[in-house]
């Protein structure tokens, strides 16, 4: 196991082993996106109450569940590279942060063209969705803090202590604008004993799930790929990559 | 023991000294949140009822302000002329001389600008609840804004420019300025302020515990 996580910490055997893997777990999120798409705008019925329009939420659920997921990615990696020094960390949070930017300016765009028809406006000043706004600002943050420092390494750690930060804030930025205002509906998935949306529009929206996470690991990986090359410039090893 | 409080001392003595001898950047900030403050009225009008329901949240947002533009003194001269290194050096804790620096900048600056809001208050005729709990979300809001705004303070410093450290610290201070301006909303209408005062007294033992050990571990991070 420890010889595992040791292998893995290496930028080299983690560059080899992206490649496959980035390829299959490609396969997967288009066979899952194809699926969930196609179930999710034909196959399942409309809703009694928002009709056709409540189908954006195969996208803006995703999309919102990956902006908290990334977040938090990014935090553990963080600590994990404050902990223990691995410079894989350092560039997976390095990686992460603006794919996940773009995941939660995603779920602010898809809600506020959901909540036109539904709320009859863009934008309230909603808990959830300030929260999410808040959200964007953290990571539009940590990535100004990213690319203010020259050394790759003391930007990891630095962006670390920020996101750490952000992770303790978060269910204090959550619970203060809640309780400031809220009107945005209840959840739907997370009573898991018994869901409150039937079976034929709960299977589209868990495969958009499965394609949404793959679609982000698959970014990762090859995001992380060419940060690789950038840490390692000077190693023999890039040397050899770059003029094959 | 005595060894520590009296290094504490020491630290925090120094930055107040160094704050009053180098007096521009304590004013410029002050003067900045007083002028700030003042735009309002000469551009929303002066009815009593408005600047009832206003003025509270703009003192607010220019604490907040003016908190951006003061930490980025707190550590800047001492990282230009490197005694910062000395202070990291040293074989005192680190946490302990961080906690001094931060206590320094919160009497040079929190109670300067609680003062003035008051004043301010009285000036705009505010009412006396909504003052009361204006005075009890300043006092316990700004060393919350001076302790999470040290870290970030060390996280930038050094780097060109100040718009950093406002993006990275007004995100996370939202949840202070929410639950005042909360408060003062509830007082001006007659309601308790319990909840929220409780809240930010939380918010402020969590900033204390632990923004010393961020700000020591990051300033070890700068400077590695």
């Amino acid at each position: 196991m420890y010889k595992w996580i040791h292998q893995f910490g290496s930028p080299k055997y983690f560059y080899d082993i992206s490649i496959p893997l980035s390829k299959w777990i490609a396969i997967v999120c288009a066979i899952s996106f194809i699926g969930g798409l196609y179930g999710g705008l034909v196959l399942a019925p409309a809703d009694y109450q928002q009709g056709d329009s409540f189908r954006i939420i195969y996208l803006h659920v995703p999309a919102a569940w990956m902006s908290l997921f990334v977040y938090l990615v990014i935090a553990f990696s963080g600590a994990v590279s404050l902990i223990w020094h691995i410079k894989i960390t350092d560039i997976i949070a390095r990686a992460s942060a603006p794919i996940g930017a773009s995941f939660t300016f995603l779920a602010l765009v898809t809600g506020a063209i959901w909540g036109k028809p539904m709320w009859g406006t863009y934008w309230v000043w909603d808990a959830r969705l300030t929260s999410e706004l808040i959200l964007l600002f953290l990571y539009l943050g940590y990535i100004a803090l990213q690319s203010a420092f020259s050394d790759k390494r003391i930007a990891a750690r630095a962006g670390a202590i920020l996101v750490l930060i952000g992770v303790i804030n978060i269910p204090i930025i959550h619970y203060s604008v809640e309780w400031w205002s809220t009107l945005h509906q209840g959840p739907t998935i997370s009573k898991l004993d018994k869901p409150s949306i039937h079976l034929t529009m709960l299977i589209p929206l868990l495969l958009m799930v499965l394609a949404f996470k793959t679609f982000y690991i698959t970014t990762l990986l090859i995001r992380a790929r060419s940060e690789i090359l950038g840490y390692e410039y000077n190693s023999s090893w890039v040397k050899k990559y770059v003029i094959k | 023991m005595l060894e520590y409080i009296n290094i504490f001392y020491v630290i925090f003595k120094r930055d107040l000294t160094l704050t009053f001898r180098e007096k521009t950047d304590f004013i410029n900030s002050l003067a900045f949140f007083i002028i700030i403050v003042l735009l309002f009225p000469l551009t929303f009008g002066s009815k009593s009822e408005l600047l009832n329901t206003i003025i509270p949240g703009i003192i607010w947002i220019s604490a907040l302000l003016a908190t951006c533009l003061s930490l980025e003194t707190i550590f800047r001269s001492d990282f230009e002329d490197g005694s910062i290194e000395q202070l990291v050096l040293n074989r005192y804790p680190l946490i302990l001389l961080v906690s001094a620096k931060i206590l320094a900048h919160w009497i040079t600056f929190g109670i300067p600008i609680i003062v003035i809001s008051l004043t301010l208050g009285v000036i705009l005729s505010l009412s006396n609840e909504i003052m009361m709990a204006l005075f009890i979300t300043l006092i316990l809001g700004t060393p919350i804004l001076s302790l999470l705004g040290s870290v970030m303070a060390v996280l930038t410093m050094g780097l060109h420019g100040s718009m950093l450290l406002s993006i990275l610290i007004l995100p996370l201070s939202m949840p202070v300025l929410i639950f005042s301006t909360i408060a003062i909303q509830n007082a001006s209408l007659g309601l308790p302020i319990i909840a929220e005062t409780y809240f930010l007294a939380g918010i402020l033992i969590l900033a204390i515990t632990l923004a010393p050990i961020a700000a020591a571990s990051a300033l070890r991070i700068r400077l590695s």
